[in-house]
């Protein structure tokens, strides 16, 4: 049953890379999409991302209560964690909530009141048109809103860090300009990428293969953000595992 | 003309059409009537594509459906204007964008063109100034009506119209029905329609095929339906004591 799943998912995206048919609609519905996904997400994950940061950094220092490790340590293992893990995969997570959710029942409500249809005897590939633009705003969005939660973690966790006392502002700067390693970034870029690819294409097969009504719309949502989340993780796995 | 030929169709152990045969002429109204499951539905969709019949063969003036590519298939999909029983309009797009869709995808005209053609088709089914409404804003005839406009939008040779009454007040049905049927007949369009409604069968029915359990049971017009003897078929269209009065009168 999985692999049947596997393969419909696979033929769906075969359809939705097909040429569009006018890529100055495509444009206009790729720049709503980026609008939504993106702009749309941007306060949730600066919040997100920013009690994130202040928590990893007071947990860190009640973890590391020993004299022979210098308190710079706190800053390095922040910013190590988030730009690694934390940015990229609890982001992604959120957003195959927030996102997920909207894309299967935004596409599986066209399923079942016939929009689809209606844009197939139009002569229109409706794979194309709903989900292309949804599957390039989302590679290119993601990784811009992950870039911005590393920033936001890491000042978070200087923010938390200094206010509580737990570390002085001197030794979180020196703590994470010390020994950085700019790959970190390419391969959290490369989840981001990855993980845009799953927030935006998993919830849109889920919706697009719906049969019913509002329950099984419902439904729908639930399993894209279930299988969304459970494939961010197995591919957070696979990428960490490659590339470091 | 569309020419269905020994068309089946079956989900699982249901066989929901068992060989059903017909023509459909332009210039007149085609109405597919029948009970709940006897087919209609699933007839129109194996017709324009929505699903695969497993045999048989469905021709539109000469070209084989159920033997082209897809890309082929898009290409008669041009030539096809479909009101479907929800209307099924684009939700977050208002009534000039929905009708002008069509247009954006494939024509080049320039805007002002596009617009001159959205407020044709707008007229044509009296909801001239309705462009900016949304369908969330419109009444249930006012959406069959701006769902009967984008499918004229492209010239359609061809129409398919799937319960267009369904859910709406008498009057409102006749006035969908005419509005068909001056359509069909001013641009000569092949024009099917599937319907229980027996208003429409009597007002617009030039051409009807009666489908009973998956099969064609009889066809004829709206004059000789009323002269008809064949139980299953009086039945479907006389159930009603009103009806079978007004046959008595026929």
């Amino acid at each position: 049953m999985n692999f049947t799943n596997f393969g419909r998912y696979i033929l769906l995206l075969k359809a939705a890379f097909k040429r569009p048919e006018k890529w100055k609609i495509y444009m206009k519905a790729i720049f709503q999409q980026m609008d939504f996904i993106g702009v749309g997400s941007l306060g949730l994950i600066s919040i997100i991302s920013t009690f994130i940061g202040a928590v990893m950094t007071l947990q860190i220092a009640f973890q590391l209560v020993s004299d022979f490790i210098p308190k710079t340590i706190i800053g390095s293992v922040n910013r190590d964690s988030t730009i690694l893990e934390l940015s990229p995969t609890i982001s992604a997570i959120v957003l195959a909530g927030k996102i997920g959710s909207a894309i299967s029942s935004e596409i599986g409500t066209m399923r079942v009141t016939e929009q689809i249809d209606a844009l197939e005897i139009m002569g229109i590939n409706a794979p194309g048109y709903l989900i292309l633009p949804k599957i390039l705003a989302g590679i290119t969005m993601v990784p811009m809103l992950v870039i911005i939660s590393m920033v936001l973690s890491i000042t978070g966790g200087y923010l938390g860090g200094t206010l509580s006392g737990a570390v002085s502002p001197t030794e979180y700067i020196q703590g994470i300009t010390t020994d950085f390693n700019p790959f970190t970034i390419a391969v959290a870029l490369v989840k981001a990428f990855v993980f845009g690819f799953i927030i935006t294409s998993v919830p849109a097969y889920e919706g697009f293969y719906v049969k019913g009504g509002a329950l099984e719309v419902a439904q729908a949502s639930t399993r894209a953000v279930v299988v969304s989340c459970i494939s961010i993780l197995a591919c957070d796995y696979l990428v960490t595992g490659l590339m470091l | 003309m569309i020419e269905i030929k020994d068309i089946h169709k079956s989900f699982g152990d249901n066989e929901v059409l068992r060989g059903i045969s017909g023509k459909f002429q332009p210039g007149i109204t085609n109405l597919i009537i029948g009970g709940s499951g006897s087919g209609k539905t699933t007839l129109l969709k194996c017709m324009i594509g929505l699903h695969h019949p497993e045999q048989g063969s469905v021709t539109y003036d000469g070209r084989d459906f159920t033997q082209l590519n897809t890309e082929e298939r898009i290409e008669i999909r041009k030539e096809i204007g479909m009101l479907f029983q929800g209307s099924a309009l684009f939700d977050s797009m208002t009534v000039e964008e929905n009708i002008m869709f069509p247009l954006n995808m494939f024509t080049d005209q320039s805007r002002s063109e596009k617009l001159d053609r959205v407020n044709f088709c707008l007229d044509r089914v009296n909801l001239e100034g309705k462009n900016k409404l949304f369908p969330a804003e419109l009444s249930g005839g006012m959406k069959k009506r701006v769902g009967i406009a984008r499918a004229i939008a492209m010239n359609p040779k061809y129409l398919f119209c799937d319960e267009p009454n369904s859910g709406l007040d008498p009057k409102t049905s006749i006035v969908i029905d005419e509005l068909i049927k001056e359509i069909t007949e001013e641009y000569n369009t092949t024009t099917v329609v599937v319907t229980h409604d027996m208003n429409s069968v009597m007002g617009i029915g030039d051409y009807i095929m009666f489908l009973h359990q998956g099969k064609k049971f009889w066809e004829g017009s709206n004059k000789e339906i009323a002269k008809t003897d064949i139980p299953e078929l009086n039945d479907f269209v006389f159930a009603s004591r009103f009806m079978k009065a007004a046959k008595d009168k026929f």
